[in-house]
């Protein structure tokens, strides 16, 4: 199988600042790849570049086996590669479905295509459909978005994703401030991403959830890529001592 | 079993309908307010003046629905850029502007002998031109270079206050030709009541004495041309996706940008808009004095945003709605017209007003906290 993504000696500095150095990547199909490091160690950085929001300085980004160059990350979205960040990119004072849509809304057209309105029997019935394929369901699904659980809003920005057909995740920490049952849901959600072969990468600081999700982890240190490692092969001691430096494949290569 | 569950639905439903409670006298109590203040002023109008003077007549209504018309119009602009986040406090002295140069537009084509009508409507296009200009330079500074909406608009309020005072001579514009006053003043409907009464459309019919004076103007023009711009402001900030995006640049304008919704050109659309509606309100203020004043709107300013916050748009960007805005500006002016009537000092008006204003915002916070104590628990 072919790499859905290939990140290949990706360069990124800020003035004297070698933030990412020398990394590759490759993320195939149906699987889901831990990136982890300490603060500071490059993972941001890397997936800015990979999403469109900033641009490497050297090596390649080949997506579909294509090279590409991202210069906003609009272009990365229309690509095919969504981008979940911490703060959701959601707009908390709209509804679930106008979420979904936001930017891309449904519409009709009247008096012969010179009046659009907003389409949203359609924008809500085709939300309700992609939750229910990740059989999430809201008793709230009128509610505006800041009115839901944490874990409900990852829920309507991974349902965006899929709606408009990602091909590649980006997930960075998911799981960060919500409760134990939510944790668990969101994790189930990226099991379901993967079996429907949509790759993700989890960028998390939570080793026991990038253990129970993960097929790989690629761990940084200091903007380069010290290990990659079969999850079922490594356990989070080693994965620490990576993180923290005490370790490094590349030195000893 | 079957007895604790149903206890806890039937307390679930009890806080559900609570809730409900809450979040309708929220959205009604402006209309339910603005209700009452009609009844209390026919009730106390009719008493104090033992019931030679009426508040519920035509003429009143009319008098308060010409008075709201710069007021909202304002207003309806600055209900799109508040929501987006913003605030615009240039459009009082834009409006000023605006009626400034379609004044003297409009004296000065009349003066080359083009035809009435042609110079009005081009006197009115170029106020309204006149007003987007300073608009797409607040929009283009805020969105462009991230000044804060407050500082660029009210460096903008003082630029706008300079060029409408240099170009009036600080005097009012006048020499309006008759079509001018017309347009201000004239109505869609006439009605005469009495025996020999009746209703006339369009064109005002031809009586004098007392029978003149008898008449009432319903829907005088710059009140029909302000329902009309209502009409499609409401209709684009809630039907259409360009509504929806003020709402979401509002909400989370990050989340916006990274939605692919072009932000920038966003904002400096609202602005000029927002002008533009001034600028409108500044060519219905010529047409009803019959002349162009440049100082006409900086009264108004501060009532067009009471009228927004009292209509429960918030502050802080993504909430709000046109049609608050619009009974937002009702009360304001059914409050003045009523305490007038009353005799009650006009500086009373000012005190009013602040208070009510206030008193939205109470209304707002204790509905987002209330229910959200009620979505905890």
């Amino acid at each position: 199988m072919k790499p859905m993504l290939s990140v290949r000696n990706l360069v990124k500095r800020f003035g004297g600042l070698t933030a990412v150095n020398q990394v590759s990547l490759d993320v195939y199909p149906g699987e889901v790849v831990g990136l982890v490091g300490d603060n500071a160690a490059g993972k941001s950085t890397l997936i800015k570049c990979i999403s469109g929001v900033y641009q490497a300085d050297e090596g390649e980004i080949l997506f579909q086996g294509e090279r590409t160059y991202f210069a906003r990350p609009m272009d990365s979205r229309r690509a095919g590669i969504e981008t979940i960040y911490q703060d959701l990119a959601l707009a908390g004072n709209l509804g679930v479905s106008a979420n979904i849509f936001l930017g891309r809304e449904a519409k009709r057209k009247h008096l012969g295509g010179m009046v659009h309105t907003l389409d949203e029997t359609f924008m809500n019935a085709a939300s309700k459909k992609v939750l229910d394929t990740l059989d999430i369901r809201f008793a709230n699904f009128e509610e505006r978005i800041e009115k839901l659980s944490g874990g409900q809003r990852q829920a309507v920005a991974i349902a965006r994703a899929i709606y408009w057909q990602a091909k590649l995740m980006i997930m960075d920490e998911p799981t960060n401030n919500l409760g134990v049952v939510e944790q668990r849901k969101v994790l189930d959600l990226i099991r379901k991403l993967r079996d429907e072969l949509v790759p993700v990468i989890l960028i998390s600081h939570t080793l026991p959830d990038v253990f129970a999700v993960t097929n790989r982890i690629v761990v940084m240190h200091r903007g380069r890529r010290v290990a990659e490692k079969r999850t079922s092969e490594t356990n989070s001691q080693e994965i620490v001592q990576y993180m923290v430096g005490a370790l490094d494949d590349t030195s000893s290569s | 079993m079957a007895t604790p569950s149903r206890t806890v639905e039937g307390s679930q439903t009890r806080s559900a309908r609570q809730k409900q409670f809450i979040l309708v006298v929220s959205r009604v109590w402006a209309w339910v307010f603005l209700a009452g203040l009609v009844a209390f002023f026919a009730l106390s109008v009719s008493i104090q003046s033992r019931g030679d003077v009426n508040f519920l007549t035509i003429r009143n209504s009319q008098n308060i629905l010409m008075a709201i018309v710069p007021v909202l119009l304002m207003g309806l602009g600055q209900t799109f850029v508040v929501i987006a986040g913003g605030i615009d406090l240039s459009v009082g002295w834009v409006m000023g502007l605006a009626s400034v140069v379609s004044a003297l537009v409009i004296v000065a084509l009349i003066d080359k002998g083009i035809h009435e009508s042609v110079a009005i409507a081009i006197g009115c296009l170029a106020g309204i031109v006149a007003a987007m200009i300073p608009g797409v330079i607040n929009g283009v500074i805020i969105a462009k270079l991230r000044v804060p909406s407050f500082i660029v608009t009210l460096g903008m309020s003082f630029i706008a206050r300079g060029v409408a005072f240099l170009l009036s001579g600080g005097n009012v514009v006048g020499g309006q030709p008759q079509g001018v006053r017309d347009l201000g003043n004239e109505a869609l409907m006439y009605l005469i009541s009495g025996p020999n009464g009746g209703l006339y459309f369009l064109r005002p019919p031809v009586v004098t004495g007392e029978a003149l004076r008898q008449m009432d103007r319903i829907l005088q023009w710059p009140v029909v041309i302000t329902f009309i711009l209502l009409l499609i402001m409401l209709f684009v900030l809630h039907k259409t996706q360009f509504g929806r995006h003020v709402y979401a640049i509002g909400g989370n304008r990050e989340a916006a940008l990274r939605a692919g919704i072009p932000v920038d050109r966003h904002v400096i659309v609202l602005y000029t808009l927002s002008a533009a509606t001034a600028g409108i309100a500044g060519i219905l203020t010529t047409a009803r004095f019959s002349g162009g004043s440049s100082i006409a709107g900086d009264p108004l300013l501060l009532s067009s945003i009471a009228a927004v916050i009292i209509g429960g748009t918030s502050m802080f960007g993504g909430q709000g709605s046109v049609s608050g805005t619009l009974i937002g500006a009702l009360i304001i002016a059914v409050m003045t017209t009523g305490l007038v009537m009353l005799n009650v000092l006009p500086f009373w008006q000012y005190i009013v007003v602040g208070v009510i204003v206030i008193l939205a915002v109470l209304i707002d916070q204790a509905r987002d906290i209330v229910v959200g104590r009620m979505e905890a628990g």
